[in-house]
């Protein structure tokens, strides 16, 4: 399967990618990692008349500090987040989301922004940067601006960015001492999308939970975080029984899809199990 | 059409291609090198696996301008010296000797992402195996003995001697089951 044609613009720095985007009209996409895109293409699913391929964009690449905050470069692999030194230290959700996306081959290719812009609600990394409340810096043609994680994901396949709109950078804060992950997900088969996957960082304070901060994959067109759950956890000790009824409330409000791979109420249901188990891990029960 | 310079297997190419041309489409069609093959189409079978720069990526999910000024390893080109002279690689030489294969489709992607894997692990567990080749698939399940021979040439790069029992192939029961002989 070959994808139709299109013309191809492979700029190298932020400036001359809007320029390329701008030049592209109304039917251009943006190629960062490719590994959902070309599939797509292949399919004839999509077939833009203009690639701006960001591949070689080098200042969209990597991971910096800037205060309590971690910037990753919206074109860092999914390989580079895996290695980088700042994540292993302060971005362990995000890592342990990452290492679970596709296989070695796909994770060479993929980028962290780029499967965010994607915004596939089965996709793992949107419902990890929603718990973290990250912010999505976005470039276009009359500058740049900031979306809160909340307001990015908009619906199925579908997000804040605007036509000739790039996203650049992601900002999260970085989680230190006191601060607990665990990316908990479940699927079929190696390599599978997420059927339901939570993400769970909490912060205690001696015996107790602090701070909860709970994503949802795939419970609904977008990530959703588990509100009723976060807020029964503040301020209880930490023990198998609070997080577990704390964990019972993980569905409420969810919307999730039925499809070959499982039911609403299955989902909801394994919503409810995974969240007990992310929570467990996470302060370490 | 698009020019584009790419070394592959160590020579250097300069080829127009279209925008669209996968590089797997490149590599097979272009250049002959039809020891990649495609196997899914779909981005999920890893049979199409190649080292683009030094790193394992599926050629059917990259497009060959992507691969412009870049070094492209395919099967073909892991091996050392030529013709009846040459040195397979440590991890063909495993698969050849520890039975990694049945139809062989999938083996040209999985050498190639066993390679990489142990660029990065070069011990890796059973498990680290079985993770390392997740984007592989191989419909004869032979996968056991694909595990072995990973394992196999882990201990042989290193130097290690192979006297882990289980270094070695699967026993494999060539004589007829007993209802069948007993038909015969």
């Amino acid at each position: 399967m070959i994808p139709a044609p299109f013309a191809y613009a492979r700029p190298t720095t932020v400036e001359e990618a809007l320029q390329a985007i701008a030049d592209g009209g109304e039917d251009v996409k943006v190629l960062a990692g490719g590994q959902s895109l070309i599939p797509v293409m292949r399919l004839r699913l999509a077939a833009p008349e203009v690639l701006v391929d960001l591949t070689r964009v080098e200042e969209l690449r990597g991971v910096r500090e800037d205060g309590d905050m971690l910037v990753i470069g919206a074109m860092t692999t999914h390989a580079d987040v895996l290695t980088d030194p700042l994540l292993a230290q302060y971005g362990q959700l995000i890592v342990q989301a990452t290492e679970t996306v596709a296989d070695r081959q796909v994770r060479r290719r993929g980028t962290f922004g780029g499967a965010l812009a994607h915004a596939d609600p089965a996709g793992d990394l949107p419902a990890v940067a929603l718990a973290l409340d990250a912010e999505f810096v976005l470039a276009g043609p009359g500058g740049r601006r900031t979306v809160p994680a909340a307001e990015f994901f908009v619906d199925y396949l579908t997000t804040a960015l605007e036509e000739g709109e790039l996203l650049v950078e992601i900002r999260v804060p970085k989680l230190g001492e006191g601060w607990g992950v665990r990316y908990e997900k479940f699927n079929r088969v190696a390599q599978a999308w997420s059927i339901v996957a939570v993400a769970a960082a909490v912060r205690r304070e001696g015996g107790r939970i602090a701070e909860a901060r709970i994503g949802l994959t795939n419970m609904g067109p977008t990530p959703l975080r588990a509100s009723a759950t976060e807020a029964a956890l503040v301020g209880v000790d930490v023990s198998m029984e609070t997080v577990t009824a704390a964990a019972a409330q993980a569905a409420e409000g969810t919307s999730p899809s039925n499809d070959l791979n499982a039911q609403a109420d299955y989902r909801q249901h394994l919503a409810q199990v995974l969240t007990r188990r992310a929570l467990a891990a996470a302060v370490g029960l | 059409m698009t020019q584009i310079n790419v070394r592959v297997d160590g020579a250097s190419y300069t080829d127009d291609v279209e925008p669209r041309t996968l590089l797997v489409h490149y590599l097979r069609e272009q250049l002959g090198k039809v020891g990649t093959v495609v196997g899914c189409d779909t981005s999920n079978c890893g049979a199409c696996t190649v080292h683009l720069d030094g790193q394992a990526v599926k050629s059917c999910t990259v497009f060959a301008v992507q691969a412009d000024g870049c070094q492209v390893t395919t099967i073909e080109g892991v091996a050392t010296g030529e013709g009846d002279s040459a040195t397979l690689h440590p991890v063909q030489r495993a698969f050849h000797e520890m039975h990694g294969l049945q139809c062989g489709f999938c083996t040209p992607g999985m050498i190639m992402a066993s390679i990489d894997l142990l660029k990065e692990n070069p011990d890796p567990s059973d498990e680290e195996v079985r993770e390392g080749i997740e984007g592989n698939l191989c419909r004869c399940t032979g996968y056991q003995n694909i595990v072995r021979a990973v394992r196999q040439a882990a201990a042989e790069m290193s130097g290690k001697a192979a006297d882990d029992p289980q270094a070695e192939p699967a026993a494999v029961d060539t004589a007829a089951a007993e209802h069948v002989a007993v038909q015969a």
